[in-house]
């Protein structure tokens, strides 16, 4: 049984989103990291970088597959989390830790889109 | 497919040991059970046995036998001992490549061919074709073996105690031996593998393949699953039918003509293979490494730095034994050689790297 936080929004493709404020903190969900298996990189956008609700804006890899991650939200990439770079196994160990990125949402309507943690159980098994 | 999977001998096992299963070559078969990483590991520096039950076994047998291998394989079969195996291909008259496979020279007569699993039909069907007119005799007995690939630094010490029998160490790269079971049933122990370690291939009934596989987890073998069997062939440079050879890649682009014996007086596709060989291929199987930790995946394009696609990759990894990202790409013969820059798009990234030595990991046969 996987983990699931409450207070975070979760979208179809298994990423979480923490709001604070306009800013939206984004990493992926426990079911995410464990049907990927050991994770040994994870591909990261640049700060500044423009993002799209639904658009691809990175991707993580394991030794079998790679698994590209779906932004949740429009906007512009505020900061990425650079420790993943030499530490991609953090995803698997504490994946509500791990944030990926953090993007200065433009239009934050766009989070009632996304499920919240009942839901979300119920597509995560 | 809509086709029912078929379960391997072994298939109980799997499940109870908790293995992630898929489909494979028709078969379901497991993934992984521990992990590739770990598994691939227990490979290169202790034992791993994997489940290979799913490759095909065909017999060839009859008065013609030798001409007629000869007739259908690259390799050259007429110097081959009873007791030694060749590795090499069948080619279509085009030069495109049916399957790599393994010849063994029987002790009595007659030769076994060891193809891979997906095409055991396809293999079957192609040889009873070429069969015409050759005073041979053709069997698939696919389903009545099992197959366990005992591999790894520890292999031999492992076989030798599980078998009871010390004479295994003498068996040679690339040669197997005979052992009886008590009814008298046939096991045949290889020095074959598809690791770049050192290791067996133990072809016997169901049965004992069963008793092998327990045996070997009693000694403490790591069951290790297809994931990791691609990722160790892959470092050790073993192509892969499918990726790095197929009806469209012959063995020349593959950089495979070592096993294309041209002093032989015929084989199929030989005319073609030595016109790529002497003229040149359009295309070749190279090796790249790229300079950062994202991973190559097969179908991603190889460019040059204005961008020009002039590749394809057709099996990447980030090598758990080397730490580099490497893949293998079959490219524009102008861009194969060592150390031409090439580039690799990985989703919106472009990663700079250069073509190196398809041998990526030094392998450790014991010859």
């Amino acid at each position: 049984m996987s983990k699931i936080i409450e207070g975070l929004l979760y979208s179809e493709s298994h990423e979480w989103v923490k709001v604070e404020g306009d800013l939206a903190v984004i990493g992926v969900t426990d079911f995410a990291q464990a049907e990927m298996g050991d994770i040994t990189y994870v591909d990261l956008p640049a700060a500044g970088d423009a993002v799209e609700a639904g658009e691809e804006f990175g991707a993580l890899e394991s030794v079998k597959a790679s698994s590209e991650l779906f932004c949740p939200v429009s906007g512009t990439v505020e900061e990425v989390n650079e420790d993943l770079e030499g530490a991609p196994e953090k995803v698997n160990e504490d994946p509500y830790g791990a944030w990926i990125i953090k993007v200065r949402m433009s239009d934050p309507s766009e989070l009632d889109a996304l499920m919240g943690p009942a839901a979300y159980g119920e597509i995560a098994k | 497919m809509d086709q029912e999977l078929k379960f391997t001998c072994l298939h109980d096992e799997h499940i109870a040991l908790g293995a992630k299963m898929s489909p494979f070559a028709g078969f379901d078969m497991p993934i992984q059970y521990d992990g590739i990483i770990p598994e691939h590991n227990a490979v290169r520096t202790a034992v791993g046995m994997f489940d290979v039950s799913h490759m095909g076994e065909i017999f060839v047998d009859g008065p013609q036998a030798e001409e007629y291998v000869n007739h259908v394989f690259t390799g050259d079969v007429r110097t081959l001992e009873p007791g030694r195996i060749l590795y090499g291909m069948m080619c279509y008259p085009d030069g495109g490549t049916v399957d790599d496979l393994l010849v063994y020279k029987e002790f009595e007569s007659g030769y076994l061919l060891v193809v891979n699993a997906a095409n055991i039909q396809k293999d079957y069907d192609w040889l009873l074709e070429q069969a015409k007119g050759y005073e041979v005799e053709v069997f698939n007995d696919s389903d009545s073996w099992g197959q366990i690939a005992l591999q790894g630094p520890k292999a031999e010490d492992v076989l030798v105690k599980v078998l009871g029998l010390e004479d295994l160490r003498e068996v040679e790269f690339y040669s197997f031996c005979d052992v009886e079971d008590e009814d008298g049933g046939r096991v045949i122990v290889s020095r074959t593998g598809y690791t770049g370690e050192d290791g067996f291939e133990i072809y016997a009934s169901p049965d004992n393949i069963l008793d092998l596989w327990a045996a070997f987890l009693d000694e403490g073998v790591q069951p290790c699953g297809l994931g990791c069997r691609d990722t160790l062939r892959f470092e050790a440079g073993l192509p892969l039918y499918g990726d790095e050879l197929s009806p469209e890649i012959s063995p020349v682009m593959a950089g495979l003509s070592m096993f294309c014996k041209f002093d032989k007086p015929e084989f199929i596709g030989k005319d073609a293979l030595l016109a790529q060989k002497t003229e040149g291929v359009a295309r070749k199987i190279v090796g790249i490494e790229i300079e950062d930790a994202a991973v190559p995946r097969a179908g991603y394009p190889v460019e040059l730095e204005d961008g020009t696609q002039v590749g394809v990759v057709t099996t990447g990894y980030h090598s758990i034994t080397l730490d580099k990202s490497i893949c293998f790409a079959l490219v524009d013969a102008a861009y194969s050689a060592l150390d031409t820059p090439l580039f690799i798009r990985i989703r919106k990234k472009v990663f700079p790297g250069k073509v190196v030595k398809k041998r990526f990991y030094k392998t450790n046969y014991k010859k």
